[in-house]
């Protein structure tokens, strides 16, 4: 099977920092993928170099065999990978509809002329995006809200409202940066079927990072352990939290899972 | 001799708002999609105006005529130019420096701003002298109650009033204008959702470019003199009208604007020299008491 997202030996220095070193994945078409780490083992770093955010110092990013290391951001989003931020990054002076549709857009045909003009084209468009950007929020349960300001909604429901922009740029591959940050038992146990529901209906790839271990050996499928830029440990789920080097680096410290 | 502020003044002072806040919604557009002051953009203005000029003139001479349809050539004309030096400006000025520190795009704007002064002084066929811009269109007075309107205010009002609802419509309503908002809330966010800023901002110097082309036309008729360096004090007055309504933001422009002409016309009736220095009066207020403008948001990183 070939692989959906394929990494190979990439490594990154901040200064003289090493963030990310040697590192190699696959990630399979259709998994849940989850990375994980103690703070400041290069979880976010991975998924900026990924995005086009930091240009590697060495190594190379495929998307379905295709080269784009270090493209520009948008055209990586284009080719299919869509993502979410550890901090919100909201349009919060945006409406909540708007929020999506921006993010849908660049699919559209017609942008510019056509629109000051009016032409039925550029209707049907609008008419489209709109509809298909109101489907999406009521899969993530914010229909309601379409209207609202962003930055007026709750917390729990911009964490959504995040994951409805990502898909919104219909992407193949999801990345996920921290998506339980923050929430109480009850909204983690939410997003979790949320995350499953998303993998089994926009049939997207998801790759997430995460701090919780319940929402890691809840959900994923293959686990990848960071410390310090290198990887210790990879595998199920079960036998990753078993591995002992894995218990020192990162469950020894916080005790059991959380 | 009534008070100052009389129905007159009133009319003069929504007159000058009208050029200012086309001039200022460039800035304000500007700002809020990179962040930067673009000293330029008057420039732009006296560009429109020029090229106003010798359209009327090339027109004139190989089509004949006058009246409304010449002047909505010019219209064109001048916008069009204005739009070619912003987004020349942007293109060779400010998009090999946007990820250098703000500093220096800043200083670049000041200089791209004498560079487009000097040069068209230094052009033979334009010239550093004051040049008498042609007649467009006949003035005609009509005389309501106390005010006297002249159709150049009629006009001045329509285009600006036209060109602000649309550029509203396309910043509220079209896919470029919520790539736009969406820039202007957060570039980096903006990218990853498959926005391409690049082209977003260039589309912005256009329509801004365009903007105060348009005004430069409508001020070269309505004040019917033209230099190289006529954009300088309306472009910092326009600057200033677009801080005080909360820069970055569209409406708050045009508002402030519209104060700014208001205030520069009662100051001037009351005392010339006044009139000239009102503007920077009220840049020291704003900023002393409400640096965020009128319509502004908190905000903790501006320059």
């Amino acid at each position: 099977m070939s692989a959906l997202l394929s990494i190979r030996n990439m490594t990154h220095y901040f200064g003289g920092l090493k963030a990310v070193s040697e590192f190699s994945y696959d990630i399979p078409p259709g998994v849940i993928y989850g990375l994980i780490g103690p703070n400041g083992s290069g979880k976010t770093t991975t998924f900026n170099l990924i995005t086009g955010i930091y240009r590697p110092t060495q190594g190379q990013v495929f998307l379905e065999d295709r080269d784009i290391t270090a493209q520009k951001p948008y055209l990586i989003v284009r080719a299919g990978i869509g993502r979410t931020f550890q901090n919100l990054r909201i349009f919060g002076g945006m409406s909540v509809l708007d929020n999506i549709r921006a993010a849908k857009q660049y699919r559209a045909k017609s942008w510019m002329l056509s629109s000051v003009l009016r032409l039925p084209g550029f209707m049907n468009e609008e008419k489209r995006i709109r509809d298909e950007s109101m489907a999406l929020l009521d899969v993530l349960h914010l229909a309601d809200r379409a209207g609202d300001l962003a930055r007026n909604l709750p917390y729990g429901a911009l964490r959504r409202l995040e994951i409805a922009r990502a898909l919104a740029t219909e992407p193949k591959l999801l990345l996920l940066d921290e998506p339980a940050a923050g929430m109480n038992p009850k909204e983690v146990q939410d997003l979790m079927k949320l995350v499953q529901r998303v993998r089994d209906e926009f049939k997207v790839t998801v790759f997430l990072i995460e701090h919780h271990m319940k929402v890691i050996m809840g959900i994923c499928e293959y686990v990848k352990v960071l410390d310090f830029g290198t990887t210790i440990a990879e595998g199920k789920p079960d036998d990753v939290g078993r591995d002992a080097k894995v218990l020192e680096a990162y469950l020894g410290k916080k005790g059991a899972a959380c | 001799m009534g008070s100052i502020f009389n129905a007159q003044q009133i009319v003069n002072g929504l007159q000058l708002g009208s050029i200012y806040a086309l001039i200022a919604l460039g800035y304000t557009m500007v700002y809020g999609i990179v962040r930067l002051i673009n000293f330029a953009h008057g420039d732009f203005f006296m560009v429109g105006a020029y090229a106003a000029y010798g359209a009327f003139f090339l027109f004139n001479a190989f089509l004949g005529g006058s009246g409304l349809p010449m002047a909505a050539v010019t219209l064109i004309v001048a916008m069009a130019a204005g739009s070619v030096v912003a987004a020349l400006t942007n293109r060779f000025a400010y998009k090999p420096l946007r990820n250098k520190p703000k500093l220096s795009s800043l200083i670049t704007a000041i200089g791209v701003s004498m560079l487009i002064e000097y040069l068209f002084s230094a052009l033979p066929f334009i010239g550093a002298s004051f040049r008498a811009f042609p007649v467009l269109i006949e003035q005609k007075l009509y005389k309501i109650g106390t005010a006297t309107i002249s159709n150049y205010v009629v006009i001045d009002l329509l285009v600006a009033a036209t060109l602000m609802i649309g550029l509203t419509f396309l910043v509220r309503k079209t896919a470029l204008g919520r790539a736009m908002r969406a820039v202007s809330q957060d570039k980096d966010a903006a990218k990853l959702m498959g926005i391409d800023v690049e082209r977003v901002i260039g589309w912005t110097f256009l329509i801004g470019g365009a903007f105060a082309g348009a005004a430069g036309l409508l001020a070269g008729m309505t004040y019917p003199r033209i230099f190289p360096y006529m954009g300088i004090l309306p472009g910092l007055k326009a600057f200033i009208a677009a801080v005080l309504g909360g820069i970055g933001n569209i409406p708050g422009a045009m508002l402030g604007a519209y104060i700014m002409g208001l205030a520069e016309t009662f100051a001037s009736a009351f005392n010339s020299l006044l009139g000239e220095g009102i503007a920077f009066a009220i840049l020291i207020l704003v900023l002393l008491v409400r640096p965020r403008g009128l319509l502004g948001e908190k905000s903790a990183d501006k320059i």
